[in-house]
């Protein structure tokens, strides 16, 4: 692949979200560029990461240092483990920047993470921001956006 | 059923020497209690006053169960008013912060308040000439709460007349308000970044309880730090440290480390882990952050500030803050099984913006509700709700380095593992619990 179709970024985004829900955590780490991030704002429409807090914004150190302990014996917090589930809206192809090999889908969501008896419900919007690299889609930017952003929450434990 | 409303000597036998009885953290009316007396009979922390920084600027909090405002009157000095209409009852904001201009407007029936609460119209006024309104409630406004005192920003209240004053409560524990200030080089602070709210389903105690508590990092954040440890020791050899492993690495320092950190106590409840070191001692160095330091202070001092590392500080009731990476945490009780806690940031006032983004980090790697280490603890606080309803045994124990001969209400310095901020803790909590019943 040089070129993505939009057929083909819509995929990707959808099959993003499955590796995480059957907790195929190392496959969904290999998505990223080697710069990439994952970014959870803490504001509506927050436009800087790290002068504003941010619920997340992470390299793949971290989201690799998330995956290790996810499996740890000592993880206490995941015992029993968690699961999820994304329900996500067609992506919609927001920009495809051929000539800096940079593309951007949207892509609104309900998310549930669900342990023990307890089942939290998630709404938010995703961007990807995404880039061929050695022939295969790979994401720099993985932006969530909750509808309720600034609200207090319990632990959310997995990766949306 | 009511065993404690009005007998003080069952609210008092729940704290012993060293253990405390679990109705301190699931009892549904020791907790009603706690709002009524304990929130009421000591200076808890409203806000910061760089939040309300104009005339007419407000900031709506709780006080224990008690809804208020902070708010910068015309007058410029700060006050605090209970967040309700004295005609119905409505509250008067509910956005989390504002600027109000000169005056609140209840959006009811239009009664209007000065910013220090006063009266200042209410529509169809001659419909209130009739004998005895003047004399009601009502008439008075809103209702300020009298004892309100900003130290160096950091603004406190007292709900109830009785009790110590400010000074008297805080003593010598405000050095580390000082430290954290003085960080700043021209003596300044500004609430920054936004705050992460967390909720818990524990009691708020255990929270402030975890703060002086030196010997879980290392078991409980095994699963966290440690990971972050081996992660980053499988980069390639000479790869410089992240500033989120140098955070995060501390964590699992020795139990020595702790031990020999120190742990300070201070009268009224108040204590500090972090005498001589802490998990904070060893972050890389800002650039141009000591010059600025020593332009201000002159380098002596400028040491001396920073040199001070102290861990935790806890101020009793329900605040703790950092001082080296201006953070502070606020558990804000809401049953007893629930605490809402709230993780505020400071910068820097004229210090370079990479020690706001490091305390930003600090915030989301270990306070967020997305952080593995409060995910780490949040898992133990929980696990300890549901395990104090064991009946076979019902109590908590605080007994670690205790000794027969610990004074109450001392000043000291002692080994960094001890327990006895704790007992401390609970000392006041009886005492503050007790004072008004």
């Amino acid at each position: 692949m040089t070129t993505p179709s939009d057929q083909q970024l819509i995929e990707f985004v959808q099959r993003e979200a499955r590796l995480i829900d059957q907790h195929r955590f190392e496959e969904w780490l290999e998505l990223f560029t080697d710069d990439g991030m994952y970014w959870m704002p803490l504001e509506w429409g927050q436009t800087d990461p790290k002068l504003t807090t941010s619920l997340m914004y992470e390299d793949k150190l971290l989201l690799t240092i998330r995956v290790e302990r996810l499996k740890g014996n000592r993880t206490f917090s995941q015992k029993p483990k968690s699961r999820c589930h994304h329900l996500l809206q067609t992506s919609q192809i927001d920009r495809r920047d051929e000539a800096n090999n940079e593309y951007v889908t949207w892509t609104p969501m309900h998310y549930v993470e669900t342990r023990f008896d307890e089942q939290q419900l998630y709404a938010a919007w995703v961007t990807h921001t995404l880039t061929v690299k050695d022939g295969a889609l790979r994401i720099k930017l993985k932006r969530v956006d909750l509808v309720n952003c600034d609200a207090a929450f319990g632990n959310i434990q997995l990766f949306m | 059923m009511d065993r404690y409303r009005g007998n003080a000597d069952a609210v008092k036998g729940l704290i012993r020497d060293t253990e405390v009885h679990r109705d301190v953290y699931i009892d549904d009316e020791v907790f009603q209690l706690e709002m009524e007396h304990l929130f009421a009979n000591t200076w808890v922390y409203v806000g910061h006053d760089s939040q309300v920084a104009n005339p007419g600027d407000y900031f709506g909090t709780t006080i224990g169960a008690q809804p208020v405002l902070m708010v910068r009157h015309t007058d410029k000095t700060v006050k605090v008013l209970y967040n309700r209409c004295p005609h119905k009852g409505t509250r008067i904001t509910t956005e989390a912060c504002g600027n109000t201009g000169k005056f609140f407007r209840c959006p009811y029936h239009a009664w209007s308040f000065r910013t220090d609460g006063s009266l200042l119209a209410i529509p169809l006024k001659k419909g209130y000439e009739n004998p005895g309104f003047e004399g009601s409630h009502a008439a008075k406004g809103m209702t300020p709460v009298k004892h309100v005192h900003n130290y160096r920003g950091f603004v406190f209240a007292k709900l109830n007349d009785g009790g110590p004053g400010f000074e008297e409560f805080f003593g010598d524990s405000l050095s580390s308000f000082d430290n954290m200030v003085d960080r700043s080089p021209v003596g300044k602070l500004e609430v920054a970044g936004g705050v992460l709210r967390y909720m818990h389903n524990c009691n708020w105690k255990m929270l402030v309880e975890n703060q002086t508590d030196t010997c879980h990092p290392m078991v409980a954040h095994e699963s966290s730090a440690g990971t972050a440890i081996s992660v980053f020791d499988k980069q390639p050899p000479g790869t410089k440290k992240p500033m989120a492993v140098e955070i995060y690495a501390p964590f699992m320092a020795p139990y020595e480390f702790f031990e020999n950190m120190g742990i300070r106590v201070w009268p009224n409840g108040h204590g500090h882990t972090g005498v001589h070191h802490s998990i904070h001692s060893d972050y890389s160095a800002i650039p141009g952050y000591f010059e600025k330091m020593v332009a201000a202070y002159g380098e002596e001092r400028a040491k001396a500030i920073l040199g001070e590392n102290r861990h935790n500080t806890v101020y009793f009731p329900n605040l703790m803050i950092k001082g080296p990476i201006q953070l502070i945490r606020l558990f804000k009780p809401i049953a007893a099984n629930k605490t809402l806690v709230e993780s505020w940031t400071f910068r820097l006032v004229d210090a370079p913006d990479m020690l706001l983004e490091r305390t930003l980090m600090y915030n989301r790697l270990i306070n967020a509700p997305t952080s593995v280490v409060g995910h780490d603890d949040l898992e133990m606080y929980e696990r300890a709700q549901e395990g104090l309803h064991v009946d076979a045994n019902q109590w908590v124990n605080v007994q670690r380095l205790y000794d027969v001969a610990e004074p109450p209400d001392a000043t000291a310095e002692t080994n960094g593992t001890t327990e006895w901020q704790m007992r401390n803790q609970f000392r006041a909590w009886s005492k503050f619990m007790t004072l008004s019943m």
